[in-house]
């Protein structure tokens, strides 16, 4: 049971990393950026090329992963998001839905389809606390991902640029009337949140060993889902919303098969949208004549 | 009239597609709802049709009618729990569907599964394809000069005002749904008595999305443009095929920068009228941000009389308490509230 509960922080604390990329995005542009799943496995790639081809050291790896991923999101939203600012709805959305594709067939392209080993930069210890097994991966993705969600909670809570971003998601009008330059907020919001969308691929790609052109769609929904769970738009909604969604979905497998793992996290997504489409911690969003 | 094998098949796929493409245009195009499952429900109608015809001997035209009317039903149990979502969240939804669809499929006994479905009779021919397309594209023409076209046009434009105006914006939402899939259920099965054989893949997300790109393309909400978008996109892959490899096997990747770059470029698509299908009405466009600062001030401090009268005391000094607790609010995020932001707070105040 203990151990359940040790595999379902790790898988949910990755999930709540792409999460808070979707929730941050949606927070600023009431907007989901279909495209994270595909930042994500962007920054699994760079991840990849870097520590095998250029031979570097993880946390290097991971730095770059995440620089990638940044400038990727920053350039996504450049082109595909930006132009579209005033566009209605439907213009954004299959623009946005358009660029995943894209993403998604370029790496392909690229790559080519075959799944690619993550060789794992560092030896892999093991630890036996009686029935509790824990490895160097679950420490890793707990530390990197509470790490990450610390730094990010200071970025938004005590930086004058997070200032900025809580302006601009409280009130875009205003925040512009106040001197805040919106889109460069905006930017800024999306590299944030496609650099943690980067850790996570490198994260679970090393976990799995296994990093492939496709691999953003299921965890780009299921990090959706963990974000609409917690409540879109709340930042600490993300975070509880992929810890439970990862509790879930293992405590799921444990009693179910785990041919039913995605369609646990499925069944979540539709519960949530259906009794309470504004999550734990969201705001109710109402449309306002 | 003597066409060769190769251009005949084209045909009728381009058939097919018509109907695929007019039909998500109801939903997409006419009604301004994004659905990303698009195929499962011309799965839904190839299956069938298909079970009908090759395991229980029933006749072509039955068997297309069963697959429209299965497609429908699926259309129905899907879209009155999705359509009363909105925007991003149904296009997951049923993006979600879709794949739900898909993969309950591949793991049928009826369907042959992940071996696909075999033996299927060839009862398609262009002339059936056809006529199918020329009646459905009729139907809509019908639909949309009548008053339940003009309620989806209206729900597009401005679902609250449609509201407002009396259209019960759910039940219209649902019934497009309904009648979209039922056209894409008869699509497939013309699909499965073309192809004779069945493969779950061929319903998968990314044929959800060709056939958007087809309406993307041509223009969506308008009535030739999903009929000249399936067109072009049946025959440009073919004709590339011819000019690189490269292009016709990574197709995807250009139907993603196509969609991004139609968007970007000509959002009404290549045979739509000015800026039908994707207007900003006016009334929306008037709050945007170009308004000035004084507007917006003047609409902030109207506002705040009105709380302040609210609570019982229009005395000048509440009222400035209002401006002052106005002005903290305005100011750069001195808010705690974290990057969450109130939905309606775009518009407080109108």
């Amino acid at each position: 049971m203990l151990q359940q509960v040790v595999n379902g922080l790790t898988l949910g604390s990755s999930y709540a990393l792409i999460a808070l990329g979707y929730t941050m995005v949606y927070g600023v542009l009431r907007l989901i950026n279909f495209a994270h799943g595909e930042i994500y496995m962007v920054g699994a790639f760079i991840g990849l090329m870097t520590s095998q081809t250029a031979g570097l050291p993880f946390a290097a790896a991971m730095v770059v992963a995440m620089a990638g991923a940044a400038l990727v999101g920053v350039v996504v939203e450049k082109i595909a998001y930006r132009p579209l600012r005033k566009a209605p709805r439907l213009a954004v959305l299959i623009s946005a839905i358009g660029m995943s594709i894209f993403l998604r067939n370029l790496a392909l392209a690229l790559m080519g389809p075959q799944t690619r080993a993550f060789p794992i930069p560092f030896e892999v210890k093991r630890l036996n606390l009686g029935r509790l097994r824990i490895n160097s991966f679950d420490v890793l993705i707990l530390l990197t991902s509470v790490g990450l969600m610390i730094a990010l909670h200071f970025l938004v809570q005590k930086t004058k640029i997070g200032k900025a971003m809580r302006a601009a998601a409280e009130d875009k009008e205003t925040a512009s009337l106040m001197g805040i330059s919106v889109n460069r907020v905006i930017a800024f919001t999306f590299a944030i949140g496609s650099a943690l969308a980067a850790a996570a691929g490198v994260l679970i790609g090393m976990n799995f060993n296994a990093v492939d052109p496709s691999m953003g769609m299921m965890p780009g929904l299921k990090g959706f889902t963990a974000a609409v769970l917690g409540g879109v738009g709340s930042i600490p909604g993300a975070m509880l919303g992929g810890i439970l969604l990862g509790m879930a979905e293992v405590m799921g497998i444990a009693l179910l098969k785990s041919e039913w793992r995605d369609a646990i996290a499925f069944g979540i997504l539709a519960l949530v949208l259906l009794v309470k489409p504004s999550g734990i911690l969201g705001r109710n969003l109402q449309e306002k004549v | 009239m003597m066409i060769s094998p190769y251009y005949y098949q084209l045909l009728v796929i381009a058939s097919i597609n018509v109907i695929m493409a007019l039909s998500l245009n109801l939903v997409t195009g006419c009604a301004g709802q994004l659905s990303l499952g698009h195929a499962a429900f011309m799965g839904i109608g190839a299956y069938t049709a298909g079970i009908l015809t090759s395991v229980y001997g029933l006749s072509f035209a039955v068997a297309l009618i069963a697959g429209g009317a299965m497609a429908a039903l699926f259309g129905l149990l899907v879209g009155l729990p999705t359509l009363r979502l909105k925007g991003d969240y149904l296009a997951i939804a049923t993006l979600g569907f879709g794949e739900i669809i898909r993969v309950s499929i591949l793991n049928m006994k009826v369907t042959g599964g992940p071996f696909g479905l075999r033996g299927i009779s060839k009862q398609t021919n262009l002339t059936i394809a056809a006529i199918a397309a020329v009646l459905v594209y009729w139907t809509m023409t019908r639909l949309m000069n009548s008053r339940f076209g003009r309620a989806l046009t209206a729900i597009r434009e401005d679902e609250v005002a449609a509201v407002a105006m009396g259209i019960d914006v759910t039940r219209h939402k649902v019934l497009a749904f309904v009648i979209s899939a039922a056209w894409a259920g008869i699509a497939g099965g013309l699909f499965a008595h073309w192809f004779r054989y069945l493969h779950p893949s061929s319903f998968a997300f990314s044929a959800s999305v060709e056939i958007l790109s087809m309406v993307v393309l041509g223009g969506m909400g308008s009535l030739e443009g999903p009929v000249i978008g399936a067109a072009v996109l049946t025959y440009a892959p073919e004709l590339l095929r011819g000019v690189s490899d490269f292009v016709s096997q990574h197709r995807m990747m250009f139907y993603g920068a196509l969609l991004v770059v139609m968007m970007l470029v000509r959002p009404q698509g290549l045979v739509g009228t000015g800026l039908n299908g994707l207007r900003v009405s006016k009334f929306r466009r008037s709050r945007g941000l170009e308004q000035s600062g004084i507007d917006m001030v003047r609409r902030r401090f109207a506002s705040a009389m009105k709380r302040a009268q609210r609570k019982g005391s229009p005395s000048p000094c509440v009222v400035n308490e209002q401006l002052a607790d106005l002005a903290v609010r305005s100011g750069a995020g001195s808010s705690g509230t974290g990057v969450a932001g109130g939905g309606g707070e775009e518009h407080a105040g109108s």
